[in-house]
């Protein structure tokens, strides 16, 4: 940049000399890139991006809120609607918080069920999110596959529960409905078929020389950038360190499985990408010794008709499908919470966008944006 | 090097200690608290001055904390705003939470987002919800995730729609 400003132009005076406009770019808050209502106000020079400021809170509704006035029960699917790709994780964060202050006590079969239920939710919202960011990158292919194996979690999850987005499937002290054959042989048949599946994924896309040109090095969030942001999931174990709430914090029954936390150091877009490849893989595993040792037994526990939780303030984390999602949760030992704060993923894996694609020209940035992977709800709450 | 749980429950004593009021009065006991971590979800309970969460924030930052999150919880009977602060860290398992409390009629607390800058949202969340300023903050209006006109803070909780 710096060289072509000291050209000499014919006219005499020089490029510097000239006056340096910079326009204002307003992306969203309808834009196909940003998958919902985000808005970025870019500030550009040329084709450069000088600063750039998200704006968010179009679909703020509250649910914070919503978590003071009513009881806990009450609450429990609004927590399917916050990021709408990982329910179940969001769900199992809100129930395990009401467990761990009221000390009840889960069935194992119920922890088995939740912890399947867990990764096929992580497999399917990693299929959304890569879909829909090799669409950004203008590959319209990929997502159709992706739906299609989507649409086999989904029927596992609407035989289960009914529903097929926002399913509501856990309940203080284990789970709505048990689990049947269908379900156990399905998802078991799955295994097998999803793997077949990420090595096409890995011959169509991740090989694809496209792809790796626009994702290679490109994008760059380093580990100290996420930890100054508090960025976490893919977005974190992309930029090479190896954190997981599964492991870092153990709830469930994850401590006595065996996988891996995959982990790149690059910290480019691509490194992000392959950490959500590897982690289907690593859910698979998971899914696969569940389906080993789940036990028989009760899918639900003992719990009171009125859910009163003793006062004090009680915090819970999962790994949700975009990082860590954590719910803290204050009780005055009335039946509703006196403050229900949401930690989700998304705002913090966003706000170090502004940082990271000053100077980036804009189409290197909206692929950044796809990396990832926001759920806009999940910002907004 | 690592942090540990004794290091920084000394530590944080230490910096209580000399500054909690003009007369030497002695950190209460309960200031710095190591809870269970399986029955509350956190390893330390920190409580501070309004004054020294910049302090706090800087000590957890050179130990190599993240910043998880800010909130407010407002005390209204007790006439108290209260702001924590959770902090984590991505290798050692550790999870600590700062709280503080200001009057509730001038609830302001120093701004953090100059040792962590991803507290920057976080804090103007915590200025929407509950109407805590944060003194220093780059930018503390318009809203962040209200609507933009708005000018009520919906977690307070004497506030009637």
């Amino acid at each position: 940049m710096t060289a072509t400003k000291e050209v000499i132009y014919a006219g005499g005076g020089s490029l510097s000399a000239l006056p340096q406009e910079t326009f204002i770019l307003n992306v969203g808050p309808q834009h196909p890139a940003a998958h919902g209502v985000l808005r970025i106000l870019m500030e550009m020079d040329g084709e450069w991006i000088t600063s750039a400021e998200p704006i968010v809170g179009y679909i703020h509704r509250m649910h914070e809120k919503m978590g003071e006035n009513r009881t806990y029960a009450k609450f429990l699917p609004n927590t399917s609607r916050i990021d709408y790709l990982a329910a179940m994780h969001y769900t199992h964060a809100f129930v395990g918080v009401v467990e761990r202050a009221a000390k009840i006590e889960v069935p194992l079969r119920a922890e088995y069920i939740r912890v399947i239920v867990a990764e096929l939710q992580r497999i399917s919202s990693h299929l959304v999110g890569w879909g829909a960011w090799i669409m950004d990158l203008g590959g319209l292919t990929p997502i159709l596959y992706a739906f299609d194996d989507r649409e086999k979690i989904l029927d596992l999850f609407e035989h289960i529960c009914g529903a097929r987005l926002t399913y509501c499937y856990h309940r203080f002290g284990g789970v709505c409905n048990d689990v049947d054959d269908f379900f156990l042989q399905g998802t078991r048949d799955f295994v097998p078929y999803m793997r077949k599946r990420l090595k096409m994924y890995r011959d169509l896309v991740t090989d694809n020389i496209i792809v790796r040109k626009r994702l290679e090095g490109i994008g760059i969030m380093d580990a100290e950038m996420c930890r100054r942001y508090g960025a976490t999931g893919p977005v974190l174990r992309g930029a090479g360190v190896p954190y997981d709430v599964r492991r870092a914090e153990p709830y469930s029954i994850y401590a006595q499985f065996d996988f891996e936390i995959p982990h790149y150091p690059q910290g480019d877009s691509m490194a992000r990408y392959l950490v959500r490849m590897d982690e289907m893989e690593q859910s698979l595993r998971i899914i696969e010794q569940a389906l080993d040792q789940i036990p028989a037994g009760p899918v639900m526990g003992k719990v009171p008709r009125v859910l009163r939780l003793p006062a004090g303030d009680y915090c819970y984390a999962v790994e949700a499908g975009r990082g860590r999602f954590m719910i803290r949760l204050v009780s005055d030992g009335k039946d509703t919470a006196y403050r229900l704060k949401l930690r989700t993923p998304c705002l913090s894996n966003l706000s170090p966008f502004a940082e990271a694609c000053r100077g980036m020209i804009l189409p290197d940035a909206l692929a950044m944006l796809g990396s990832l992977d926001l759920v806009i709800p999940d910002i907004d709450r | 090097m690592k942090p540990s749980l004794e290091q920084l429950t000394q530590e944080f004593t230490q910096l209580i200690g000399p500054a909690a009021g003009p007369a030497p009065a002695a950190p209460a006991p309960s200031a710095v608290q190591v809870v269970d971590f399986a029955a509350r979800g956190v390893n330390l309970d920190v409580t501070v001055a309004p004054d020294q969460v910049v302090a706090a924030a800087q000590l957890l930052d050179r130990h190599g904390f993240s910043l998880d999150t800010i909130t407010g919880v407002d005390w209204l009977a007790q006439g108290q705003m209260e702001v924590v602060y959770d902090y984590m860290h991505f290798t050692v398992n550790l999870r600590i939470a700062v709280r503080t409390r200001v009057p509730r009629d001038q609830a302001a607390v120093p701004t953090i987002s100059t040792v962590f800058p991803g507290a920057n949202w976080h804090e103007r969340e915590t200025h929407d919800f509950f109407g805590i300023f944060f003194t220093g903050h780059p930018k503390m209006s318009p809203p962040f995730l209200l609507p933009e006109d708005a000018d009520f803070h919906p977690l307070k909780k004497d506030y009637k729609p």
